[in-house]
This record gives structure tokens, sequence and C-alpha cells, in this order.
């Protein structure tokens, strides 16, 4: 494998060469689990298939090239037909493909194996464009967004902006599991079609509106391990990573206490009363979820049909048209999802408050988490 | 041999308008899919230069997304079918002898029809609202309840090109089965006639599939129904099975015209007979058949059953056996022949070769556990980039080469093709190998923008694609500079040469041949 990528790659030089280039990957990752492993053998073993093949069939060819040349004298042959070497070569390539064959199905089978003897089950929710990562036995789940420092260097004028930050493999919550247990992952998505991939796992599978498709790893190796999603779901289809934290045992159990005490906090919110300025605070958080669409000033892309809120009906119009769309999303453009199954009372009322007095828009409204829960149907 | 007095043409833009010559059709077309490859290709152009480095710099992602759309689209159904449409109105009927198509008439029509439904299709570049975004396999939901208001335009783009592809596609079964000259029976056809009948079965038994699929999303997305949609009771995954199992045959259809001019120019310039003709035969006819029952090798990852798995996987391996017997055979026609290299013969080895390099990635790809990791990234743009440009393309090159001479009467400038080939072969690579590179190091399809340790083969790729894209100029020239002049071709054209076109038409082929048939022996 290593010899013909490396002919490879210093062909390659001949065309580019920058100093990352000598870092730059050309294989598929073996991974870090026992079945990434084996797809990568099986992988290494069809290419090499294919190579031997190969340089036996353009080997021909190229003798041909060379030696049978009408300017070297070569006269043509009379034959044209010879059943012993076509029934040759229909049954060898035959019986070359049963012996992939085997060990393919081998592997397949382990890993579409249910895997009901796993320890911890994740729901993964698909949404345009972010990951919802519910921890089923656990109670808690959370949204997984592109990082910050990524958002800011896409339209950088200065590449510098874009190294060291893991650039669009990056994200604000990272799913987290721990290490040598088994691991059941539940695909599903709330709008269109998205896929789940860590190349280190060799885990892909899609997440499909109505569907809940199943996959399971176990990673013997704690680390940070990068993918993305693999399945063209709109606009952000590039922008919507998947970073995948694997930690011990022990500090796995003190990650779980610790967002379990999130959440009980994050339910008090919710029945409290805030103040306009912690709403507002609050709200500019939230909204981070917002600009893929709206816009950092509320501007919008509205050649692309996603309205701008400064200014706009909705946001300096009634309060309850306002709770309506971000709570229930829109009946015309389905783009503008439903919120109130995604967010808490607390921060619907937040980022409503938000965008009611950003930019410009200056309603002077606080929308309290009881208004929300009142808005609810 | 012709009757001059018979070779009168209509004048004026009515010759083009109301044709219903299979010569003045063929070129038509032709000249259709050379138009829309300079649109396409300028939209590859667009799309290569904003991921020439990480960030967005040129277009904004949605505009990215209209542009990887309408790019395959175009390339799909405006450049590789016409071209072909186009090869097979100009050379069915003067392979088997017949004066014309069967139904001159529908032959007119079908080909009027498409520069509509790519003016429809391409309109709604200027529509308030997106272009169709979803991809050129518009999976659902994104095409339906999330597809822009202009996708009702692209639904009805798609029934016309279907229209036009089975009323084609019926004229030339009609051609071949019916006006054979008396004594070319069918394992007499040259092989090319034989893939474009065994094409043509494939397109009417496909297309209307794809005018269902397209249909059911018309009705999703304006008459509240729910076929793909889940919380109405449809099911998203129904789409791509349905999709799928149109566009599966669909690859073949762009590649099986592809081996019929392959086999017709590698035994010209081996000057050899072309080995395993009626094999050739079988294993296209078998390539045809398994391309019904491996669809679903697009879905491995939408969760089917395992026993679905290891089925599409069995059946998809087994097309790797007629597709090796192809190569093998073109191999030995070339083998102790007394080969020359024209620029047919040079597109045509460089097909045999890089095809076969597609085919290997598409064997590889056929294996579903390793397939989880290669579905979605660019090795499948390498895999079928291989398969489409080095494959398909590079045939209707090589097509257009072998024939240009026969077509107009003269020769076309032989430094100036080779100059096209070498530079369109060093470059094609360049775009599209480190492509592969990519894909296995995790860079997935259809994003405008990447992670910087996927910068360097991008810029590679990009440099690649910008040579490659401008070169094709150069074969526009070479096109026009041979239907103005140059030195005169003999009436067999090439020394090697053989078929009726060759062997009894005169150089240019008059526009009426053929008005006696000719007899075969």
């Amino acid at each position: 494998m290593s010899v013909l990528l490396r002919t490879i790659k210093a062909l390659s030089l001949m065309f580019v060469s920058t100093e990352s280039f000598a870092a730059a990957q050309m294989d598929l990752t073996p991974g870090v689990t026992a079945i990434s492993q084996e797809v990568y053998e099986l992988h290494t073993l069809i290419l090499w298939i294919c190579v031997i093949i190969g340089a036996g069939v353009f080997g021909v060819i190229f003798i041909s090239i060379f030696k049978h040349r009408k300017s070297k004298g070569a006269v043509a042959a009379n034959f044209h037909d010879n059943m012993t070497v076509e029934v040759l070569w229909t049954v060898i390539p035959f019986l070359i493909l049963v012996g992939m064959a085997v060990p393919a199905a081998k592997t397949l089978i382990k890993m579409e194996t249910p895997a009901d003897d796993a320890e911890v089950t994740i729901k993964i929710t698909g949404y345009q464009w972010k990951w919802n990562y519910d921890y089923m036995h656990e109670g808690f789940d959370y949204f997984s967004n592109l990082a910050k420092s990524s958002k800011d260097a896409i339209n950088s004028d200065n590449p510098k902006d874009r190294e060291g930050i893991n650039y669009l493999l990056d994200v604000d919550n990272r799913m987290v599991i721990p290490a040598d247990t088994k691991i059941r992952f539940l695909m599903t998505s709330a709008d269109v079609i998205h896929s789940w991939w860590v190349p280190d796992f060799a885990v892909k599978k899609d997440a499909i509106p109505g569907y809940i498709n199943e996959a399971w790893t176990i990673v013997p190796k704690v680390g940070v391990y990068r993918g993305q999603c693999a399945e063209l779901c709109g606009k952000d289809h590039g922008f919507m990573p998947v970073v995948v934290e694997v930690k011990s045992k022990a500090d796995y159990a003190a990650w779980v206490a610790e967002k379990k005490g999130a959440a009980e906090e994050a339910a008090a919110g919710d029945s409290k009363t805030w103040t306009k300025d912690e709403l507002m605070a609050k709200g500019e958080q939230v909204y981070a979820q917002c600009i893929a669409c709206h816009g950092a000033g509320g501007e919008g892309i509205p050649a692309a049909g996603f309205p701008a809120l400064k200014d706009s009906a909705i946001a300096k119009g009634p309060v309850a048209a306002h709770l309506d769309i971000v709570i229930n999303g829109s009946k015309v453009n389905p783009a503008m999802a439903a919120y109130g199954a995604q967010m808490s009372d607390a921060d619907l009322a937040a980022v409503i408050t938000y965008e009611r007095n950003a930019w410009g828009n200056n309603t002077g409204d606080a929308v309290q988490p009881a208004d929300v829960k009142a808005a609810r149907k | 041999m012709s009757d001059d007095h018979h070779d009168h043409k209509p004048t004026g833009l009515g010759r083009w308008l109301f044709s219903t010559n299979h010569k003045d059709i063929g070129t038509m077309y032709l000249w259709f899919s050379f138009i829309m490859l300079f649109i396409g290709g300028g939209m590859a152009m667009i799309i290569r230069a904003e991921l020439y480095q990480p960030g967005m710099q040129l277009v904004d992602p949605d505009f990215f997304n209209q542009m990887t759309t309408l790019h395959g689209l175009i390339m799909v159904f405006g450049v590789i079918m016409p071209a072909f449409v186009g090869f097979a109105n100009w050379l069915v009927p003067m392979m088997i002898g017949a004066p014309d198509m069967a139904l001159p008439r529908m032959n007119n029509m079908s080909f009027w029809i498409l520069p509509f439904a790519f003016g429809t299709l391409l309109s709604t570049l200027f529509m308030e609202g997106s272009a169709p975004n979803f991809g050129w396999t518009f999976y659902a939901p994104l095409s339906t309840t999330y597809g822009p208001a202009s996708t009702d335009y692209f639904i009805f783009g798609v029934h016309l090109m279907g229209i036009s592809s089975i009323m084609g596609s019926i004229n030339v079964i009609v051609t071949i089965l019916n006006m054979r000259a008396p004594g070319m029976t069918l394992m007499k056809m040259p092989i090319f006639v034989w893939t474009w009948l065994i094409t043509a079965f494939l397109l009417i038994a496909v297309m209307p599939v794809l005018a269902g699929v397209v249909t059911m999303m018309l009705t999703d997305r304006n008459f509240g129904t729910s076929f793909f949609e889940a919380s109405g009771g449809g099911d998203p995954v129904m789409f791509q099975h349905v999709f799928w199992f149109f566009g599966h045959p669909e690859v073949y259809i762009m590649i099986l015209p592809s081996f019929g001019i392959i086999s017709q120019i590698v035994p010209t310039f081996a000057r050899k007979k072309l080995f395993g003709y009626s094999s050739m035969v079988y294993a296209t006819a078998s390539i045809a058949i398994l391309s019904f029952i491996v669809w679903a090798h697009h879905m491995y990852t939408v969760g089917m059953p395992l026993a679905g798995e290891l089925f599409f996987m069995l059946a998809t391996m087994l097309i790797a056996v007629p597709t090796g017997v192809k190569v093998f055979n073109w191999t030995a026609t070339m083998w102790k022949g007394s080969l020359t290299f024209e620029t047919p013969m040079l597109f045509s080895v460089a097909f045999i070769i890089l095809f076969t390099i597609g085919g290997f990635s598409g064997l590889m790809m056929a294996i579903t556990p390793v397939d989880f990791q290669y579905h979605d990234t660019y090795f499948i743009v390498a895999h079928f980039h291989y398969v489409l440009v080095t494959g398909a393309l590079f045939a209707i090159f090589a097509g257009a080469y072998y024939w240009l001479p026969k077509w107009t009467g003269n020769m076309y400038d032989e430094t100036l093709g080779k100059i096209h080939f070498w530079i369109s072969l060093v470059s094609v690579n360049v775009l599209f190998f480190p492509m592969h590179f990519l894909g296995l190091a995790g860079m997935p399809r259809r994003i405008p923008d990447y992670a910087l340790q996927f910068t360097d083969f991008n810029q590679m790729a990009s440099i690649g694609a910008f040579v490659f894209g401008g070169i094709q100029l150069l074969f526009l020239y070479i096109v026009i500079k041979c239907i103005r002049g140059g030195e005169k071709a003999t009436d067999q054209v090439w020394e090697g040469a053989e078929g009726l076109e060759f062997e009894q038409l005169p150089s240019p082929a008059p526009f009426h041949s053929f008005n006696e048939a000719p007899e075969v022996k």
C-alpha cells in the first residue's frame, strides 16, 4: 500500500508543492475500532486486487502499443475468436469476486448485528444544520453546532483565520461517549435526510425523517474524533461537522452528572421571571442558532428565500404571531422549523425578546418563559 | 452510388426547423450537446474556482448547490445523452443500409423538444429564490417539502427530456429492427448498432420510471399527496428506490454507446477484426439486464436489511464479469494488430485504460462494508467522472474525430487533434485522480468549503479543471475548421475502416444515402 501511495505522492508533488502537502492523507483511515480496522483491511485487499489486475491488463495494452505498431512493421494477425481464453477470462474474474465477497460478507454481518447489548444509547437527530444528541437513558439532550471560530472564519479574507481551529471540523458541544463501551446510535431527522459519519469508527448512517436507523461502535481509545454530515441537506450541508469525544468511563460518569445538573438548572430557568437585560444577553447566545438563515445582523438572505428579521413584520408586529412562528414553524416555508420542540421556554423567550429589540427593532417587549408556556399548544 | 439529382437540400432556417433528415437532425443533436457541454462545463469551472482554497470566496453556499445540481443534470441529460442520440441519427441508418430513420417526423420532434426542456431548466437560474439546489439526484424531502419554488419548472423540464428520450429510442429500435439492408442479420450488425439497440430498450424501460418519480414529487409539492413525506405516512427512502431504479440503468445508457464507438474504432486502427464479436454482444446484453437488479448499491447507508445489502453487493460485483470481458476483448483486438495512433485511436486507448480505472473504483464501492466509508465522498466523485468523462466523453471525442471526415468530407487537423488529446489526457487526470485521495481522506461530496487538510489536492484538481475546460475550446476550433475545409477525405477515410458507411458511401455522405438498399453478404 504505502509503496504505491509514496509513488503517487511523489508524482503529485510535481504539480503542487506546499509544506502541508507532506501531511495530506491519501488513503482511507484504519480508524480506531476493531470494525474500522477490518474495513480498512478489506479496502486494502480490494485495492491491491485491482492494482494487480490493472497492471496485467494495462501491461498487455502497453506491450501492444509499443510492439505491434505499423510503424515498426507489424502485420496484423488474423485471429478474432478463441473459446478457451474467453471462458477463462469469464470464469477467473468470477472466482476472484467470490474470494472478495466472502470476507466482505463476514464484516458486513458483524456491522449489521443489532446492538441490543449496548450500555449507552444515543439518539442522533439531524436538523438543518446541526445535530441533536439525546442521551435517552440519562434524560438530557443538547444541540451540536459548528463552532463559532469556524463560522467567523468562513467569509474571512485572511487565510490565517482558518488555521489552528480545526476549521469546519469543530463544534460548540461535542458528543461524549465512554471508552471500551458498546454504544448504540439511533439516527433520525427532523427535516431532510442527513448522514452521520465518523470515519475513525467506520460508522456512516443516514438520518432520515420517519425512520430510526441503528449503528453501533466500541471505541477502545480515549480521544477526539471528527467527521461531517455526508448527505446533501441544503445550504449549510458543508457546515455541520460531527465531533465525538471519547472519555474514560470515570470521566464520562462525571460528565453525565454535570449535564444532568445543567438540565435541572435550565428547568429552573423556565419557571422564573427574567429581566429584559437578562433576556437580551441570553437571547444573543441563543440567536447563534438562527444566524445561518437570518444573518448576524438580522438581514436574512432574501435572494435564497430566507427573510430578514430587522424591520420585519413578524419581529415588530404582534407578539402572538412571533411566538407562533418560532414555536410552531412556518406554514409556508419549511426551512423555518418548529423550534418549540428544540428549545426550552427560557431560550425561546430570550431569543424572541432579542429579535424584537436588536438591530433597531426596539419594540421594548420582554417575553417571559411563562408567555412561551402559554403559547405552546 | 448516390443519385445526385436527389441530393438537393432545403435551405434557410426551415431546413433545420422542419428537418426530417437523419443527418441534419444528427448534426443538430451534436451541436446542441456541444453547446450544453460549454454551459455545464462553465458551471464546473465555477465549482472548481470556489473549491480552489478553503473559505467562501466567489459564491454563496446556496448558489454552489445550484451549480452542482445543474452541472450534473446538464452533463447527464444535455451533453452525454444527446451526443449519443446524435451519433445514432447519423450512423445507424448508414451502418445498416437504411435511407433514413424509420420515423422521421418523430425524430424532428424529439430533437426540438430538447431546447425547450433545457430552456425551462436554465430559466430557473433567473427566477426569484433558488434554482434547483438539491443535487442532480434530487432526493426527497429536500427537493419536495424543502425544494425552492423553481422545482416545478425542473419537474416540467425533466418530463420533456424523458419524452424526447423515449421518442428517440422508439425510433432507434424501429429503425434497427425493420430497416436493415437485405442480408444484414442481427449478428452481422456493427457493434455500435447493437449497443444502441440495447441502450434504446433500457431507455424505454426506465425513462417512464423517472417520469413517475417526478410526477409523485409534483403531486407531493402541489396537490397534498405524501408519497415521500414521512409526516403524512409517506416514505423518503422509497424516493431513492424509485429514482435509482431509473438511475442505475441510466448510467449504462451513458456508457453502452461508448462501448459501441470504441468497438468500431479499435479494429480500424489495429487493422484487425474485433475480437469476440458475439461475446461483446452478449456482454452488453448481460450488463443491461444486470443493471436492473443493482440499484440499491447507491443507497447502502439508508439502513437496508442485511439480506438486501448482501444481495445488492453480490449482484453489483457480478457486473464486473461482463465488463471485464469487454476490456479483455478490446485488449485482444489490439494484440498483434498493426497499430497506428491517429486521434480517434488515442482517445479510444485512453478510454479503455481510464474507464477501467473507473470500473475498479466501482468494484471497490460494490463492497458494502467498505462503501460505508466511500459513500458520498469525493471517492465517488472521482469514480463517476472517470467513467463519464474519461469514459463517455472521451468516447464521444473519439467518435467525433473518427466520423467527422465522413460527415464533412474533410480531414480534421491531425496535429491539433493530437494536441487536444494530450492536453486533455494529462489535465483530466490532474483534475480527477486527486479526488480519490480526497474522498479516502474523508472529504464529503457536495460541500462548498472544506477543512484545511484537503487544500492541496483541491488546488491540484482545480488547476487540472481549468486546463481541461479551456482546451475544449481547441476542440471547438478543430471541428469548425474541419467543417469549413481541409484535406479531402477518401471514401474509406481510414485505411482499416470497414462497414457500409465507409465501404459504400462517398465522403461526405450525401444528404440522401441508400435510397436503394445495398446488398450485404
